[in-house]
Formats: structure tokens, C-alpha cells, sequence
């Protein structure tokens, strides 16, 4: 038996362990792997979601058991402080040692610090660990201005982070674009125009000379002789190597860093390997985790006595991710290759600047700049690598094939080609798990090939072979809704409504099979309410638990209480009540993000009680627990504000009551300003209206969420009747034809022929729908009704609101702590 | 609290008590409620579709949550199941057992209905 150490426990160190792992047992080669960090390896590539989860257990690359189960030994919180050669032994910071047959250096880098004066003052991080990022939070709670020093990949994903913490933020680059080694100048120009267009502010052409302050900074001085005022920086101007082990073993190094490895990753001494960012290979460091997997696998290999893998360089194509910008660089993107020759589109009015370089023969593509629009970044990565044909209109690649002809495929690519990098999965893997392993879900092809499971930026590449490869196999690739029904929603939608279907068993039993599951049941309920808009209660056990008690469930169990404020505009005496019902039932009260007012840790028992008060005040279900209209926000408008040009609050108060109870696919958002300041947000709803000189803008299809995306201009400077029709036909054609779960954005975004076809069907009435649409809309407008109003006047389904069927009590676990002047549940863990 | 309650599966042939819980007509089609019995929260399930009936124990074992009762039922092949509010965890109505991830599983207790009444069946 063989005996391996790793020294370094970062993202490379923890996949070499698991791909020997997968190759030998620990009766064929002992695996030891020290760490100088606290915690077992975690996934740097996503260390910025930590701001949002603040859970090390989310990053983690595997948990504490899995070096157990997989006889690894793992030791953290332990520096390496030596190496001993000749006598193959490592020591660390305590004194302890320990001999090898192999040593695997994955040590990493840390951030560069460049040295200027005053580098060592309180406020100024890098940004490399979680400590890092603890340091950071706990900082910025008490300030509020932020720089980030260096305007590469991570300065920017450093400086979006910074914003997020409340920082007014600035990004102070040396050269005078941003992200100087991957774009050219006119891609730099437009991301930076995006980027400061978030809030950001960019400063270019600046170097650092002084850091000025008393103890902490609070300046930064440039050598233009201008300065700059910050109370926090945070350094990101690239990486070094961590190779401080060769000085005490006499490994060599690179003039900039890194142990220095042949193609077998080995150093100068074969019993000592280098891997990840700590090796310097042909004079270059990596500093992507693509190439440190290459790396790992190759020693892997090496250990185990297959000698073929070996290791010749990598690609350093990235994808800048997080920051609500898209960009790319792939290849040669600045086209330095002799002769290259580019073809560049710059759109300055919606932000896009693409850019490819083509070999001087035009036959291959070498490269090239994505900014502002970066899905076809996969493909054309694709194409460069592979060395695929380039179509004879190359301009194809980034203006979309023009008239007649298709472009590339997926099914173009070579079986050779990498379609996941961090798993280097190739194209053959996946049609092969579908064809041969006869896989026939997404999720299991990610199980079995490992694809997608990294950096997960291969995803939608993934998806699209997926389904093109059964395709190819004449398999129909319809989303059918889940295991126990064969159709999609829309068809579902056409049943029902055809053939009268009024309850889930009824279409269960003449089109599905099974008992249904918790995929099928909401969906289907949520298409009975849009087609029959009927009391939901009567099914109640087919609605999402939201939809169940007509409330949103919190943590530990309790619910929530919103009533209807149409528009935002609430009169004093109703506002009392809120306040009054709140007090009476101890419930914690919050303004929400839609203008309202949310009542949060009701017993379940109390829900028909306070909705009795409400109710009686002249109040009604705010619908926040539906996937059903929630708001349509307003501005003040002309009633009161001095650029105001319509009366936004009533034709706010007009929309939302008429489509207040509307059950959709997912839930539906609309505002109303009144000019084009603004202030009520349209351009991020699914229908939002803004005031002009001749009447409305309409804007659909706008989001913010998760993916945040603009709404599009459906139809400009119309009357409040023609807006209404519109919203009208635009809603119900949504309704019909949507997947379960598709806001309006992301159903526009798959819809053929996006918004232009949108307004073919809405404004210019292509389809001759146009009618039939409003008039299903009157019908469900029609048919609205107070669903909390029907549950308190009917005693059944009040009874439904109980914790325990055989006990009046309330839920004795239900836990709450005070906090400020009110209450919050008690954590969960 | 909750945590400190332990949840045990009982087999048919353990039973010595059969604690009559509530009517039939008080359940949902399709549907569950909750229980109480000597402190432990039981939900029991009417699955209407199947004509089965099923009980388990209330508490979700990922969050430690008194909910499962609310949980929607539906089945996996032929596998019965629940499906937690929360996180949709899913549980086999048969063996407790977690169908779509790691949770532990949870207790299940034998149900009889006799004369339109429901009972759960303890050790
Ligand atoms: C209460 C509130 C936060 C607040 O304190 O302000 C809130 C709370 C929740 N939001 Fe929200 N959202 C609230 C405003 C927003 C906004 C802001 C807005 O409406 O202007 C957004 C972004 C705008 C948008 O939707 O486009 C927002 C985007 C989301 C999303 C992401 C939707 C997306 O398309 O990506 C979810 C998740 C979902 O719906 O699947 C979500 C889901 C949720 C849920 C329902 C999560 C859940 O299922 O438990 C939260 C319920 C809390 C509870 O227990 O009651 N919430 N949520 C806000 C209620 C507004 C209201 O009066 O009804
Ligand atoms: C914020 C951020 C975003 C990033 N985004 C991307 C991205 O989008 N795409 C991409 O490809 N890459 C990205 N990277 C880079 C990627 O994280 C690194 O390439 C990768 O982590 C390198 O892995 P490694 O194991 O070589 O080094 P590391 O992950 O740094 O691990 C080295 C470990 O060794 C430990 N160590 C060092 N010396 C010793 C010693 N003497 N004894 C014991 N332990 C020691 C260190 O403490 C560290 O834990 C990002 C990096 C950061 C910081
Ligand atoms: S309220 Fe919205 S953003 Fe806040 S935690 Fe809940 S879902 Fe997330
Ligand atoms: S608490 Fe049940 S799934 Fe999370």
C-alpha cells in the first residue's frame, strides 16, 4: 500500500481526493489531506452567495462524513511548515509529522497585495476565504462607502457583493478599461456603462499611491495627484501563488510564483506533485478550477499507474457571473492571432457589444467578446474549441442566422466536445447516459454523468442535448406535467375546458393515472381557478399549502395575514383596524416590498377570527398566498406630484380590482407610474403602465426575482380603455399557453417569435383571438369572489382551520421569541 | 420540545391500543388532519382515492416541523406518500421511509376504521 498526502484542502485538493477515491480503494493507497482552513473544502468559485445564505454547510464540497465514508482522513486547522525530502516526512505548525511515498502540494494562492503604502490599515480586506467574508460583513455594517481595488473578473464580483451590503460602492482599475486581459475597448466600455448604470462607479486609469487614514483608512490617494474618500477596500488585484514550502525544501518555482510541473504535474522532485493554483505550469499559473480538476485527474492517474494523461495547458475562457451583467471571453478574444479577423455589433442602445475573431483563412473561429448578451457563449465556445466549420455568413454566429437556413446545433458538436468543464464531461457522455444507460429524465442525466453538478453554467447546454438527443431517437420531448399526466399544461388547459372538467379526480380519471402527487395537484388546481375561477376551497386538498389555508406558512408553522391594499392607498380608519387586529392577536406587522401591509405569526386558529375583523371593516384577501395577481403598485402621480402626468393612484386602483383574484401560472405583478421617472417600478412587472403627454406606455413581461429582467414595450401612447383590452387579451393568452411555474418573462422568453409576435397576437389581433380572450377575462372577473369572505361565512370550511382534529388546542411547539417590539418564530436549525 | 419526543414506528401486531381519533365525515377527501395522543401530534391521512388510510407521525424530520399533517398526498409508482409544506421532503405512507433525499424516515401507526370512526393503533 502507497501512502499520499495532500497538503491544502481547497477546491482542487478535495476533487483530487474524490477522484482517487473512485479509483483505488485504501487498501491500494492511503489518502491524508491537511488543511490549513478550519473548514473541509468549500466552493470558492460561489463564495459570494455566502453574503445571501451566510451558510458555510450550502458551499461546502462535501461534508465531514464523506472523508469519513470514503476513508480519507482529514485534518483542518493544520498548517504545513516543512517538508523533509530525503526523508519524506511533512511537519506542521504544531510540531506534529508524518511520512509519504507521494506528496500532492494543492496549497492554492492568496489575493496579491500590491505594495502601497498603508496596505495595512484597518478596513482593507482581500477577498479569497470565508474569514474573508465574515471580516467584510461584519465591517460594512458601520460604514457606508466601499472600493474595490482592481477591475478584473473578482474586483467586479467583489464590488456587485459590496453593493449588496448597502455600500455606495466605487472600482478604481489601474488600466484604462475594465477587465483589461479579456475584453477589448469597446466591449470594456459597455460593461462598464452596464455596470455603473447598477450604481457602481468606475474609475479607470487610477494608480494607488497612498492609503491615508488614522488607524482605519478613510482615503485613498492616486498618483494623478486626485483622491479618493472610503471608509473599506477591498484588494482583488489578482493572485500569487502559495509556494512558500519550497523555500524550506528547495522545490523550484516560477519567476512569478507557483511549484513548477512537467506535463505529469510532477515538481523536480517525482515523488512531489503540484496541483490547482499553487503549480506553475509552462510559465502560467491557472487561476480557474477547469484546469485544476485537468490536474488532479492527471496525478490521479499517475498514481494509479495509467500513464497516458497528461496535462498540456488549458483554456482560459470565463463567463462573468453574479453581477446581473452578461459577459464572456473566449479563446483568443482580443484577436492577437497574426491575421485574425474580427467582426464586431455594437447596439449602444440596448447594451449588447458581441465580437468574434476569425482565422485569417475565415474557415475557424478563434475567438471572441460577448457583453450585455451572453447566451450563445456556450455554443460559440464550442465552436472555437472543437474547430468547427464557421457557417458562410460568419456574422451568423452573433446576429442570429437572417432569413432562411439554420445556424449550429447542438447536435452539430462533436461527440469530443467538453460540454461540462469543472466534470469534463463530453458531449458522447451525455448521448451515451441517454442512449445506452436508457436514462430518460434530466436530473438522472446529471446524476450519472456528474454534468452540471460544478460551476452548473453548462446547464442549459445540458438540457438542449438532452432533449435533442431524444429527438433523434424519435421520442417526443413534450413537458407533460409529471408522472401522472401524459400532456402538457396547455393541453390540460384545452380538456378542461372542452370537456367541462370541474375536479381534479374527474381529470385524473379520464386522462391521468395514478393518485397525483405534489407537481400535478397545484397545477391542475391552479387551472380549474383560471378556467373556472370557482372557490378553491371546495379542493382545498389539491392546493399548495399556501392555497390550502388561504394564508403564506412561515416557519414554524404559523401563517400569514395581507389584505388588499389596491394600489398602496389606504385611508387612516382602515389603517387603524390593521393596527388594532395586529395587537389583539400579538402579530409581528412589516410594510412589504408591494405597498402593503403583511401580519405575520397567526395560529391557524386565529385566521378565520382576524379575517372576520378585517372582513368587517371593509377589507379583503390580498391574495399574497396565490399564484394569482398580488399588486399593482402606483406613484403618487398628478393628483399630488408636480411632474405627475396622469392620475396613476386611481387607474392603479382601477387594474388591480379588476384583476384581483386572477389565478395564473405563477403569480402576476403590475404598476402604474405616472411619468417617466418612474417611481412605481412598471418596467420590473409583468404589466406595467407609464404615464406619457398621450396617455400610457405598456410595458409586459418585466420581472425582478431571481433572474431580473426588463418588461418590454407591448404598445406606446395609448388611452386607459385601449391599455385595459390589451392587459386583458395579453393575460389570458399568458394563461392559456404557459408552462406551471413560467412567470411572464421567462414564458416570453420562450415564446417563438418573442415580443414582435406578442404584439401580432395582442395589438394587431393575428390569431383573431383577440375577442374571445376579453371576453374569458370578463368572465373570470365576473365570477370573483372574497375567498377569505367564502371560508369565515361557511361553517365546513371554517372548520378546516384547527391545529388538532380531536382537541381545540393550539400547537403547544409553536414557538415565538420577542425581538424589538414584537415576536419572531424561534429559529429552526 | 418536539425534538425531545420520540417517534416510533408501530406494527399492526404491536398494537394494544386503539385510540379512537375522530369521525370520518370530520376528514377531507384526499386529505389529512392532525391528532393528538398523550402528547404525540399524529397525522392521519383519508386517501380517498386508494380507500386506504394511513398515520404517521406529525412531526417533519428535516426542520423539525408539526406540519406533515397539511402535507399533499399523492403516490410514486405505487408507492403512497406525503409531501412536507415545507420543502417538499416525501415520505412513503407505507414504510416512512424519505423517497427524495436523505431525511430519516419517519413513524407510521396502524389505522382501523370500524362503525365510521378512526382509530390509531399504539404499543
Ligand atoms: C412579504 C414580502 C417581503 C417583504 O417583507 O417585503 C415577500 C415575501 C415572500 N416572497 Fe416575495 N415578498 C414580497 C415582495 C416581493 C418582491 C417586490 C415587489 O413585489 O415589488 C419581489 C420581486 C419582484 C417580482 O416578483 O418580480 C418578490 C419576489 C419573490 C420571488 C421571486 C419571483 C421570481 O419571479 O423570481 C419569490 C419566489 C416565488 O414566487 O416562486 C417570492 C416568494 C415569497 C414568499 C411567498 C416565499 C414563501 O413561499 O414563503 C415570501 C412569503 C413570506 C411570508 O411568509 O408571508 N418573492 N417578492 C413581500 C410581499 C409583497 C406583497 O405585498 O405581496
Ligand atoms: C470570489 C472568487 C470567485 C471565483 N470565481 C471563479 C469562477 O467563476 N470560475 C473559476 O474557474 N474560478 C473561480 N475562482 C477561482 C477558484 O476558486 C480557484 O481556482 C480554486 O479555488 C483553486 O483551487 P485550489 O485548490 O488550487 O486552491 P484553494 O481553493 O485556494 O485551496 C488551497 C487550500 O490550501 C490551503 N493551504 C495553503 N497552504 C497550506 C499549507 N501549507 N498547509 C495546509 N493548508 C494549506 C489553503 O488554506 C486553502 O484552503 C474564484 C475565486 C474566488 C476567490
Ligand atoms: S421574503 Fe422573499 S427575499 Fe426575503 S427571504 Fe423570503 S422569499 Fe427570500
Ligand atoms: S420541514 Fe419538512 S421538508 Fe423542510
Amino acid at each position: 500500500m502507497e501512502k499520499v498526502i495532500v497538503i491544502g484542502n481547497g477546491m482542487v485538493g478535495y476533487k483530487f481526493c474524490e477522484k482517487l477515491r473512485a479509483k483505488a480503494s485504501k487498501e491500494e493507497i492511503s489518502l491524508t489531506v491537511y488543511g490549513e482552513e478550519p473548514l473541509p473544502a468549500y466552493d470558492r468559485v460561489h463564495l459570494s452567495e455566502y453574503f445571501e445564505s451566510q451558510s458555510e454547510d450550502k458551499l461546502l464540497m462535501a461534508p465531514r462524513a464523506w472523508y469519513e465514508e470514503n476513508d480519507v482522513t482529514l485534518k483542518t486547522s493544520q498548517l504545513i511548515t516543512n517538508i523533509d525530502r530525503s526523508t519524506k516526512t511533512i511537519s506542521t505548525h504544531t510540531g506534529e509529522s508524518e511520512s509519504y511515498d507521494y506528496l500532492v502540494l494543492a496549497t492554492g494562492s492568496s489575493a496579491m497585495v500590491p505594495p502601497i503604502k498603508g496596505v495595512d490599515k484597518k478596513g482593507v480586506f482581500v477577498y479569497r476565504t470565508i474569514e474573508d467574508l465574515d471580516q467584510i460583513i461584519e465591517y460594512s455594517k458601520n460604514v457606508k462607502t466601499g472600493a474595490v481595488l482592481g477591475g478584473g473578473l473578482l474586483g467586479l464580483e467583489a464590488a456587485k457583493a459590496l453593493m449588496d451590503l448597502n455600500l455606495e460602492t466605487k472600482v478604481i482599475e489601474f488600466a484604462p478599461k475594465l477587465m483589461p486581459r479579456q475584453l477589448d475597448e469597446a466591449g470594456s466600455n459597455m460593461l462598464k456603462s452596464k455596470i455603473e448604470s447598477l450604481g457602481i462607479e468606475i474609475l479607470l486609469n487610477k494608480n494607488t499611491k497612498e492609503i491615508h487614514g488614522n488607524g482605519k483608512l478613510d482615503q485613498l490617494e492616486f498618483t494623478d495627484g486626485t483622491s479618493l474618500e472610503t471608509e473599506m477596500l477591498v484588494i482583488s488585484c489578482g493572485i500569487v501563488s502559495r509556494d512558500e514550502l519550497a523555500k524550506t525544501c528547495g522545490l523550484e518555482t516560477g519567476t512569478r510564483g507557483g511549484f513548477i510541473v512537467n506535463e505529469q504535474m510532477q515538481t523536480n522532485d517525482p515523488a512531489i506533485y503540484a496541483i490547482g493554483e499553487a503549480a506553475n505550469y509552462n510559465g502560467m499559473v491557472y487561476g480557474l478550477v477547469a484546469p485544476g480538476y485537468d490536474m488532479a485527474e492527471t496525478v490521479v492517474d499517475q498514481l494509479i499507474g495509467d500513464q497516458t494523461k497528461q496535462f498540456s495547458g488549458a483554456d482560459m475562457s470565463t463567463k462573468l457571473k453574479l453581477i446581473g451583467v452578461d459577459v464572456g471571453s473566449f479563446g483568443d478574444a482580443l484577436g492577437q492571432t497574426e491575421g485574425a479577423i474580427p467582426i464586431a455589433f455594437e447596439d449602444k442602445n440596448s447594451g449588447v457589444y458581441k465580437r468574434i475573431n476569425l482565422s485569417p483563412d475565415k474557415k475557424k473561429l478563434l475567438g471572441g467578446i460577448l457583453v450585455g448578451d451572453a447566451k450563445d457563449y456556450s455554443m460559440l465556445l464550442q465552436i472555437a474549441q472543437n474547430g468547427m466549420a464557421v457557417p458562410p455568413n460568419p456574422e451568423d454566429l452573433i446576429l442570429g442566422a437572417r432569413g432562411a437556413g439554420g445556424g449550429n446545433t447542438m447536435m452539430d458538436l462533436p461527440d469530443s466536445a467538453q460540454i461540462c468543464s469543472c466534470e469534463n464531461v463530453t458531449k458522447a457522455d451525455i448521448v451515451s447516459c441517454i442512449k445506452d444507460d436508457g436514462v430518460t429524465d434530466l436530473k438522472q442525466v446529471r446524476t450519472c454523468t456528474k454534468a452540471g453538478t460544478g460551476c452548473g453554467a453548462c446547464s442549459p447546454m445540458v438540457a438542449d442535448i438532452f432533449g435533442a438527443t431524444l429527438k433523434s431517437m424519435g421520442q417526443v420531448v413534450r413537458k407533460t406535467l409529471c408522472a401522472h399526466f401524459d400532456y402538457t399544461r396547455q393541453e390540460l388547459y384545452s380538456l378542461i375546458k372542452i370537456k367541462e372538467i370541474k375536479s381534479f379526480n374527474e381529470l385524473l380519471n379520464q386522462y391521468g393515472s395514478g393518485d397525483g402527487c405534489e407537481t400535478c395537484k397545484p397545477a391542475v388546481a391552479s387551472l380549474l381557478a383560471s378556467i373556472w375561477n370557482d372557490q378553491i376551497l371546495k379542493q382545498d386538498t389539491i392546493q399548495d399549502t399556501n392555497d390550502r389555508f388561504l394564508a403564506n406558512i412561515q416557519k414554524g408553522g404559523s401563517y400569514s395575514v395581507v389584505p388588499r391594499i389596491p394600489g398602496g392607498e389606504i385611508p387612516p380608519d382602515k389603517l387603524i383596524v390593521i393596527g388594532q387586529v395586529a395587537k389583539k392577536y400579538d402579530l409581528y406587522t412589516k410594510i412589504t416590498g408591494g405597498q402593503r401591509i403583511d401580519l405575520f405569526g397567526a395560529r391557524l386558529n386565529d385566521l378565520p377570527k382576524i379575517w372576520r375583523e378585517l372582513i368587517d371593516a371593509g377589507m379583503e384577501s390580498g391574495h399574497a398566498y396565490g399564484k394569482s395577481l398580488r399588486t399593482v403598485k402606483s406613484c403618487v402621480g398628478s393628483t399630488w406630484c408636480r411632474y405627475g402626468l396622469h392620475d396613476s393612484v386611481s387607474f392603479a386602483i382601477e387594474i388591480e380590482n379588476r384583476y384581483k383574484g386572477l389565478r395564473s401560472p405563477h403569480k402576476l405583478k403590475g404598476a402604474v407610474s405616472g411619468c417617466r421617472r418612474e417611481c412605481a417600478e412598471a418596467q420590473g412587472k409583468d404589466f406595467g403602465l407609464i404615464a406619457t403627454e398621450a396617455g400610457y406606455n405598456l410595458y409586459v413581461c418585466g420581472n425582478g426575482g431571481a433572474n431580473p429582467q426588463h418588461a418590454k414595450l407591448l404598445a406606446g401612447d395609448i388611452d386607459e380603455k385601449t391599455a385595459i383590452k390589451y392587459i386583458d387579451r395579453f393575460l389570458m393568452f399568458y394563461i392559456r399557453t404557459a408552462e406551471p411555474l413560467n412567470r411572464t418573462a421567462v414564458w416570453l422568453n420562450k415564446l417563438e417569435g418573442g415580443i414582435d409576435y406578442l404584439k401580432e397576437v395582442v395589438v394587431n389581433d393575428c390569431l383573431g383571438l383577440g375577442e374571445e380572450l376579453e371576453k374569458d377575462m370578463q368572465a373570470l372577473i365576473a365570477a370573483y369572489h372574497c375567498e377569505w369572505k367564502a371560508a369565515i361565512e361557511n361553517e365546513d370550511m371554517k372548520k378546516k382551520f384547527s391545529h388538532f382534529a380531536n382537541s381545540e388546542d393550539d400547537d403547544p411547539t409553536l414557538e415565538f421569541v420577542p425581538m424589538r417590539e414584537m415576536k419572531k418564530p424561534a429559529d429552526w436549525d | 420540545m418536539s425534538d425531545t419526543i420520540s417517534y416510533k414506528t408501530v406494527t399492526p401486531e404491536e398494537v394494544n391500543t386503539w385510540f379512537e381519533a375522530c369521525a370520518v365525515s370530520d376528514f377531507p377527501s384526499d386529505g389529512g388532519l392532525n391528532i393528538s395522543y398523550q402528547g404525540l401530534q399524529i397525522a392521519v391521512f383519508n386517501f380517498t382515492r386508494r380507500n386506504e388510510w394511513f398515520a404517521t407521525q406529525n412531526l417533519c424530520p428535516h426542520k423539525k416541523q408539526m406540519i406533515l399533517s397539511r402535507g399533499m398526498i399523492g403516490s410514486d409508482g405505487n408507492e403512497p406518500k406525503v409531501a412536507c409544506p415545507f420543502h417538499k421532503k416525501t415520505f412513503s405512507l407505507k414504510t416512512g421511509e424519505n423517497l427524495n433525499g436523505d431525511e430519516c424516515a419517519i413513524a407510521t401507526y396502524p389505522v382501523k376504521v370500524e362503525n365510521s370512526k378512526v382509530y390509531v393503533g399504539f404499543a
